[in-house]
């Protein structure tokens, strides 16, 4: 497959068309913002924990098809999560997008489509600006 | 013979596959297709021409300028100022005193609204832009009316990204003290009227500055004829080295103004009892100049000379049209700004394809384009879009980099499951 097609595939564009828990999500206990002053992406973030655990998520906002399918992406991996563990993940993610560690080195789950985003270093931030308004999120 | 001289003495029009040899750069591969650049509104690449004269100044002759008696500074000297006088050319300014170099655009724009607007306005008074300007020529003056309590009034445009001259004398009030406007819009290509405007200003006794930045790359601008008070445009942007540009300011005008910045060459003398200030354009030149970059803007200018600034408009004209409905006709895309006069730039959007996705993929294919708001996110709010994609022309591109461009818009479509 060539890169661009890997970049594009069909999971990834299918969650850009169709994202996952685009909504706004109230009453909830977390929200952050997140903006790539680049190109202008924009992701809303919201979240409800029970204690420690993420019980429900939801996001909104205006974005490429890699930023858009990273937040939709997401959206299918935190609930029932702990900051702790998404950091961990996130870590390994970005492990992988900045070419520290290969894609078969680290289980991604399912933020494996996302791999390919490491050959397009213009677009790394695309695909973390949802990751890094998470982690925000949590710590607010 | 260089190429500009083949194809100046080829005749007639301007022979593009000619002129592309003076670009080494044009010679790179991306990705392994030939590169095609269109983002030239953002920075155009630089011909032989330049790069020589760069090399040439640092090579033989470099020193500091005015001020030296030995040999080199001499030159150097010369060299600078003979740049300027190349410009003074370039824009049919009537004296050598009203070309001001300063780093671009945005600093020309800075130094107006400190040095000329700021004494002059008070509280309550209006300083007039238009919807479709860069930040540039914006935050500026949003500033200068936090400092002062003055207030920015904005001329709204159409859909088609136009403005008449009667929507600029309705913006216009007894409070007026200033307008700023841009020539040729960055990202929808519009060619404003600015003689037209120009003389409606004046006639209420409102000075002008106008934006070039996207003008001076693409048609022949003569500040007389303009009738203009200021006029900016960057060096980077006309096959120029960055780090240099240009405001020309009518001579009564500087000579008025009060500094931009103090320090050396800038004054006549200095004392601890009071500081003499020197006269324009040295006034506005505080510190050691960006030398070799002047010099290279000097060979700029002579290169898009010796071309024909009318050459250049006649060909790009015809380009930028072709281009325009070539584009237009990719399945789902929105052209943004659909002017009746356009130079340079062709601002789009497509369904699902964000801008960002689709200059990724044209990436793939050696074509370079820029997507995001381009620094005019007010005129992005005007059209309810985040960002766009745009294509900009320069006067190396060619029908078949056109043709390249919409096969590779058809590749977005096909990637994004669309029709096409
Ligand atoms: C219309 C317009 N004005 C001003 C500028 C700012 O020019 P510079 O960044 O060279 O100062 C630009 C550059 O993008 C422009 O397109």
């Amino acid at each position: 497959m060539a890169e661009i097609d890997a970049l594009y595939q069909a999971l990834v564009l299918e969650h850009n068309r169709n994202p996952r828990r685009y909504e706004v999500l109230e009453p909830c206990t977390h929200r952050a913002s997140g903006r790539n002053p680049v190109c202008g992406d924009r992701v809303e973030l919201y979240l409800r924990l029970d204690g420690a655990v993420i019980e429900e998520a939801a996001f909104q906002g205006e974005g490429c098809a890699i930023s858009t399918a990273s937040a939709s992406l997401m959206m299918e991996i935190v609930a029932g999560r702990e900051a702790a563990a998404l950091r961990e993940l996130f870590a390994d993610f970005e492990d992988v997008l900045r070419g520290r560690r290969g894609p078969d080195e680290v289980d991604l789950g399912g933020l494996a489509p996302l791999a390919n985003v490491r050959g397009f270093p213009g677009r790394l931030g695309c695909a973390t600006l949802p990751w890094e308004t998470l982690l925000r999120a949590l710590e607010a | 013979m260089s190429a500009v001289q083949e194809s100046v003495v080829a005749g007639g029009g301007l022979n593009p596959e000619l002129l592309r040899r003076d670009f080494p750069v044009l010679e790179r591969e991306v990705h392994g297709s030939p590169l095609v650049y269109l983002d030239n509104a953002a920075s155009t690449q630089k011909p032989q021409a330049v790069i020589d004269a760069e090399l040439d100044c640092y090579r033989r002759y470099y020193a500091n300028v005015h001020r030296g008696v030995h040999t080199l500074s001499q030159e150097s000297t010369a060299a600078f100022e003979g740049a300027r006088g190349r410009v003074r050319r370039f824009l049919n300014a009537p004296s050598e005193q009203e070309i001001v170099f300063v780093r671009g655009t945005t600093e020309a724009i800075n130094l107006v609204a400190h040095s000329f607007v700021e004494p002059r306005v008070k509280p309550g008074d209006e300083i007039v832009v238009t919807h479709m300007e860069h930040h540039s020529n914006i935050v500026p003056w949003q500033l200068l009316c936090e400092r002062t309590g003055a207030v920015l009034r904005v001329v709204p445009i159409s859909d088609a990204g136009e403005f008449e001259v009667a929507d600029v004398e309705a913006a216009l009030t007894a409070r007026t003290r200033f307008l700023s406007l841009v020539h040729v819009s960055n990202v929808l290509g519009t060619v404003n009227p600015v003689r037209e405007i120009v003389a409606a200003a004046k006639s209420r006794g409102v000075p002008v500055l106008v934006d070039g930045a996207q003008a001076t790359p693409h048609m022949p601008v003569d500040v007389q004829e303009l009738d203009v008070d200021f006029y900016a445009f960057s060096g980077h942007k006309i096959y120029g080295p960055t780090g240099i540009g240009v405001l020309y300011g009518r001579y009564d005008l500087l000579a008025e103004m009060v500094p931009y910045q103090g320090g050396g060459d800038m004054i006549r003398t200095v004392s601890f009892a009071g500081t003499e200030y020197a006269d324009p354009p040295a006034r506005f030149e505080a510190g050691t100049p960006n030398i070799a970059g002047a010099i290279g803007l000097g060979a700029a200018v002579d290169y898009l000379l010796a071309i024909g600034l009318e050459r250049i408009a006649a060909y790009e004209a015809e380009l930028v049209a072709y281009a325009a409905e070539a584009m237009a006709e990719v399945p789902g895309i929105r052209l943004i700004g659909t002017p009746r006069r356009r130079a340079g730039a062709v601002s789009f959007v497509m369904p699902e394809a964000h801008p960002h996705d689709i200059a990724t993929i044209l990436d793939q294919q050696g074509i370079a384009i820029r997507a995001g708001h381009h620094c005019t996110e007010p005129l992005m709010e005007r059209y309810g879009v985040p960002a766009t994609a745009r294509a900009s022309f320069g006067l190396y591109n060619t029908r078949d980099e056109v043709d390249a461009l919409v096969a590779g818009l058809h590749k977005v479509n096909r990637l994004f499951g669309l029709d096409t």
